[in-house]
């Protein structure tokens, strides 16, 4: 019996492939979106796993210093009252155009396994060479390719557990590679401790303890981004479920008549339901395995921007391959057979309510009257209000996306009956027969066309508030980078000589040599960096300002004052004449905060009599230069002082670099904006094949009164144009609510930083433009069906014989 | 003669073979003549319609409207004669169901340039349906629908009156009364009436009455 009834249920696929297409394809790319996120945020995590795991620094819980590195001697006081730890020195050098994260281990004291012992007779090195100069240095093999050539590093070793652009080796010559003068980061705490050794307060009353899982800064500062990853996922699911709630119920509306017949028969309604159960669940196993396939693909293709993304704003490393991971695929089969049951309950539980004398005849599908679309838009507004209401009452980045969802499911439930208003306007001004009956009919139309047009609206709305996120702030970086790159020309020296006679030599052949100095010291108890200027016009004209006084300039060049950027500053709530804290009990005045894009710790910017005064041994390497001819003086800095070519960077090509860092980071963004306006237009194409089925007797009469097939077909174009350009109406002021929540609350919360909002009309012609010709393209199709549907099939509707 | 069907031959080709529907009948209907068409289910009544009413072209034979042959049209051409000429009340009613009793009656007139408020006004009120304009279909009763789409087709002014089984769907009482409605309408406008009808009753209330079976006129 089951055997027989399954077959009856499975043959209606059989004649209806178009409508077992759009079912698989809906969930087939709500599937594959959703498990390409998932796939790019687990393949990031594995990396910052590895990061942390390779020296296992994550598992120990380590002594911090608030105010500034550890002295030798705190660390020697520690180990003779019997405190068993390791010291540990970290920070970022620049080689070359390489940003290298250095981390120091002493192997001595270290546990084993915290430094990778890639030695053995294929390197060469004896476990001894750690300690002796130049040093052993343990890179990922992509990281040694990138530091080939480049002097004043020591000896690298390869070993492809490390994550890229990071290097592990001994503490001393980490401190020489940093610069940090014998002083240490963090002490590791070992867990085989005595039992009575003395107190922390007695030994070393500055330092606190920081508990492990305190220490996976990088995870915890890349959560942002990979929240909103996890958010566009969600979104492009979920408009993918509209398709395939569409399919599903069609296909069970449409089977009505079996359903009653079966029923008739003797096939138990428990059965028939298990039976139907079962129908979804094989259909979700089939579209999930080729989603899965589907976003293996597109994860692969983003995920050199997603790494690229993460280096540039956070200075993570995540490998740019992608591993394939079996639990990501049951994941990823386990969301699809959700998704469908999501889709299907509604049909499923109609089925399990029908009574058996039910009329075979389908009802008018997705019919929804006028209070229905009320009671809709007043769930919408409601949604919007909780959205509001969260984010104001609650602060943090799940309250903007509260407030994100709220606005967006809000508006999309609203929509309807804001389309249905306007349709009843646009029938109320209409004049002509077929004008007024064009309106009307649209109305008509639009039950069983809203789902589509939410996710139209979903996807509008999201494109024109993520591109003028993005536009807005390419707008503000450009500008930013303009100011901030006040140099024509940047030279690192290769040591603290060559930098003296580097100094020495650049003074009568060029304007002025800006020292870019600086030290990693806590700012406020948390990691940041300092750096010192020398009082020039270039940083008083040109230099991006948030928030300044009269006094901002003078109390820098007099060492009274800080500046700040404004990540620091809108974590730590600073404003001008705050104090701040610069690490071993130095504090200042806030003078003013700056904008810093990019950057994803605290800064602060002094003095550099002030800078010298408190790190006299700060690594003087690096300077800016202002010139009026860079391409002559970085001629002559190769060819007549001897300055290698990697020591050089010009203001230009720095520019486009931080440009193509910025454009990388919005490329996956992009991508999946055009994804979900495309599930958005499929979902379209999908309604209207399935209101095409419908609309024969709707539309036979007004043939038989006189219009052609022809007439008929161009006018359902236009109600597909008219409706998708209504939505886009409504999508843009939604869509321009969302950019203002990404760029003045999500973007605080995730980045730090603020940005001004500008809006691009050009943008939004073109976004109308494109989902007018997605909306012509979807309705297409099934106009070309209508044109050429035969009179044969006109005159059925006449003889009711359909 | 209004209409002049000669020789109409129509063939549908099904799942098993060519199935003969229509066999060369000749029709004539003069201005202001009401027909019945009768025959069992399946003689080909409706396709004879379909065929005056230019929904469908005959694989032979000619027919002439008003002395224009319009078997020859091309799909626009038809279309105009549809909206121009004829008034069709089908069984099934087929009204608009976004339009109200209003629109649906005018609907038609307007299409075709020809709407006349006074006359529409007329044609509510004798057709009982002066207090529901503002009504849609879903809101009335078979037979109110029925009138509805009498009014429909009487509000072109058409040349003439093509209905295929308009009481159908009625019960007895509402039958006659619509269709005493059809025939007092039919009348003062000057159009000509064909009605396909099962009822012999009904089809002796009309002016002359042809017999259709096997696709054959007797």
């Amino acid at each position: 019996m089951r055997r027989a009834a399954l077959a009856a249920l499975l043959s209606h696929w059989r004649r209806q492939p178009l409508q077992l297409f759009t079912l698989l394809a809906g969930l087939a790319l709500a599937t594959a979106l959703w498990s390409a996120v998932q796939a790019i945020n687990g393949e990031a995590r594995r990396s910052y796993d590895s990061a942390a795991a390779t020296l296992g620094i994550s598992g120990y819980a380590s002594l911090t210093d608030p105010a500034g590195p550890i002295p030798i001697a705190t660390y020697a006081a520690l180990r003779r009252g019997g405190w068993t730890v390791t010291p540990v020195v970290e920070g970022r050098v620049l080689r070359g155009e390489i940003r290298l994260n250095v981390v120091g281990v002493e192997p001595l004291t270290a546990p084993d396994g915290l430094l990778p012992v890639g030695l053995g007779s294929e390197t060469g090195a004896a476990p001894l060479d750690v300690l002796r100069p130049p040093g052993l240095g343990f890179v990922a093999p992509e990281t040694a390719d990138d530091l080939a050539g480049i002097a004043d590093l020591p000896r690298l070793i390869t070993d492809p557990a490390i994550p890229p652009g990071r290097m592990f080796t001994d503490v001393g010559t980490a401190d020489a590679l940093l610069g940090k003068a014998g002083t240490i980061d963090r002490l590791l705490i070992l867990p085989d401790q005595p039992a009575n050794r003395p107190p922390l307060e007695t030994l070393a009353p500055g330092l606190t303890e920081v508990p492990p899982q305190d220490q996976g800064d990088i995870a915890r500062l890349t959560d942002s981004f990979h929240l909103n990853l996890t958010a566009f996922g969600l979104l492009s699911f979920a408009v993918g479920l509209f398709i395939v709630h569409g399919a599903i119920g069609l296909a069970f509306e449409q089977r009505r008549p079996m359903f009653r017949t079966l029923r008739a028969l003797g096939l138990p309604a428990r059965t028939l339901l298990g039976l139907l159960l079962g129908e979804v669940m094989l259909l979700a196993l089939l579209a999930g395995g080729i989603g899965i396939g589907l976003g293996y693909l597109i994860a692969g293709a983003l995920l050199p921007d997603v790494a690229a993304t993460l280096r540039g704003l956070y200075g993570a490393q995540v490998r740019g391959v992608l591993a394939f991971d079996p639990l990501w695929a049951l994941a990823g089969l386990g969301i699809a057979q959700l998704g469908a049951l999501i889709a299907a309950a509604h049909g499923l539980e109609t089925v399990r309510r029908m009574p058996l004398l039910a009329s075979a005849q389908p009802r008018a599908w997705a019919t929804v009257s006028a209070r229905a679309l009320r009671r809709q838009a007043l769930a919408g507004a409601a949604l919007v209000a909780a959205g509001v209401a969260v984010a104001l009452l609650a602060d943090g980045l799940i309250a903007g996306f509260a407030l994100l969802g709220g606005l967006l499911l809000g508006a999309a439930l609203i929509l309807p009956r804001l389309l249905a208003a306007a349709l009843g306007l646009g029938a109320r001004l209409a004049r002509g027969p077929l004008a007024q009956w064009f309106w009307a009919d649209t109305r008509q139309q639009l039950p069983g066309l809203s789902l589509a047009l939410m996710s139209l609206m979903l996807a509008l709305a999201t494109n024109i508030g993520v591109s003028t996120m993005v536009s807005s702030f390419r707008l503000t970086f450009t500008g930013w980078l303009d100011q901030r790159l006040v140099s024509d020309l940047y030279v690192t020296a290769r040591s603290e000589e060559d930098a003296r006679a580097l100094r020495a030599w650049l003074a009568p052949r060029s304007d002025a040599v800006l020292p870019i100095w600086k030290v990693d010291t806590p700012l406020q108890g948390a990691p940041g960096e300092v750096y010192g200027i020398v009082d020039h016009r270039v940083y008083r004209d040109l230099w991006p300002l948030l928030n300044a006084t009269p006094d901002t300039w003078p109390a820098v060049y007099e060492n009274r004052g800080a500046l700040v950027n404004e990540q620091l500053a809108r974590r730590e709530d600073l404003s001008p004449g705050d104090t701040l804290s610069l690490g071993g009990g130095w504090e200042m005045p806030v003078a003013g905060v700056y904008s810093d894009y990019g950057n994803p710790i605290g800064q602060a910017v002094v003095g550099l009599p002030a800078l010298l005064d408190r790190h006299p041994d700060v690594s003087k390497l690096r300077y800016g230069i202002l010139t009026s001819d860079p391409t002559t003086l970085r001629r002559a800095l190769v060819e007549d002082y001897g300055l290698p070519e990697a020591n050089l960077i010009d203001h230009g090509r720095l520019k486009a670099t931080s440009l193509q860092i910025f454009e990388r980071t919005f490329t996956v963004t992009g991508a999946l904006n055009v994804l979900t306006l495309s599930v958005a237009g499929f979902a379209i194409l999908t309604a209207l094949l399935t209101l095409s089925t419908m609309r024969l007797p709707q539309l036979a009469p007004i043939w038989a009164l006189g219009l052609t097939r022809r007439r008929l077909a161009r006018l359902e174009i236009l109600r597909t144009l008219a409706l998708a350009a209504l939505t886009f109406v409504v999508a843009l002021p939604v869509g321009l609510l969302l950019a203002w929540c990404l760029l003045a609350v999500v973007n605080v919360e995730a980045f730090g930083w603020r940005l001004p909002m500008f809006v691009f009309p050009l943008q939004w012609a073109a976004l109308l433009g494109l989902s007018l010709v997605a909306a012509a393209i979807a309705a297409a199709l099934p106009t070309r069906k209508l044109a050429s549907t035969a009179p044969s099939q006109f005159l059925k509707v006449f003889a009711d014989e359909r | 003669m209004r209409i002049e069907a000669t020789g109409l031959t129509k063939t549908y080709t099904t799942g098993d073979g060519r199935l003969p529907v229509l066999t060369d009948v000749s029709l004539a209907l003069a201005p202001g003549e009401t027909l019945a068409l009768t025959g069992e289910s399946g003689s080909g009544k409706s396709t004879l319609l379909h065929l005056l009413a230019t929904l469908d072209t005959p694989d032979a034979g000619s027919i002439h409207l008003d002395g224009t042959e319009i078997t020859s049209l091309d799909d626009a051409g038809r279309a105009a004669v549809r909206r121009d000429r004829i008034g069709l009340v089908f069984q099934q009613f087929n009204l608009i169901p976004s339009l109200t009793v209003s629109g649906n009656l005018d609907f038609q007139a307007r299409l075709a340039g020809r709407h006349d408020p006074a006359w529409s006004a007329t044609l509510a009120k004798r057709l009982g349906l002066a207090d529901l304009l503002d009504r849609y279909p879903e809101q009335l009763s078979g037979g109110q629908q029925q009138r509805v789409a009498v009014g429909r087709a009487l509000a072109v002014r058409p040349s003439v009156v093509l209905a295929d089984e308009p009481t159908g769907n009625l019960d007895e009482s509402t039958a006659a009364t619509v269709l005493g409605l059809i025939l007092e309408l039919v009348a003062e406008t000057g159009a000509s009436l064909l009605l396909v009808t099962h009822s012999e009753h009904l089809a002796g209330r009309l002016g002359r009455r042809v017999h259709l079976s096997g696709g054959r006129l007797s």
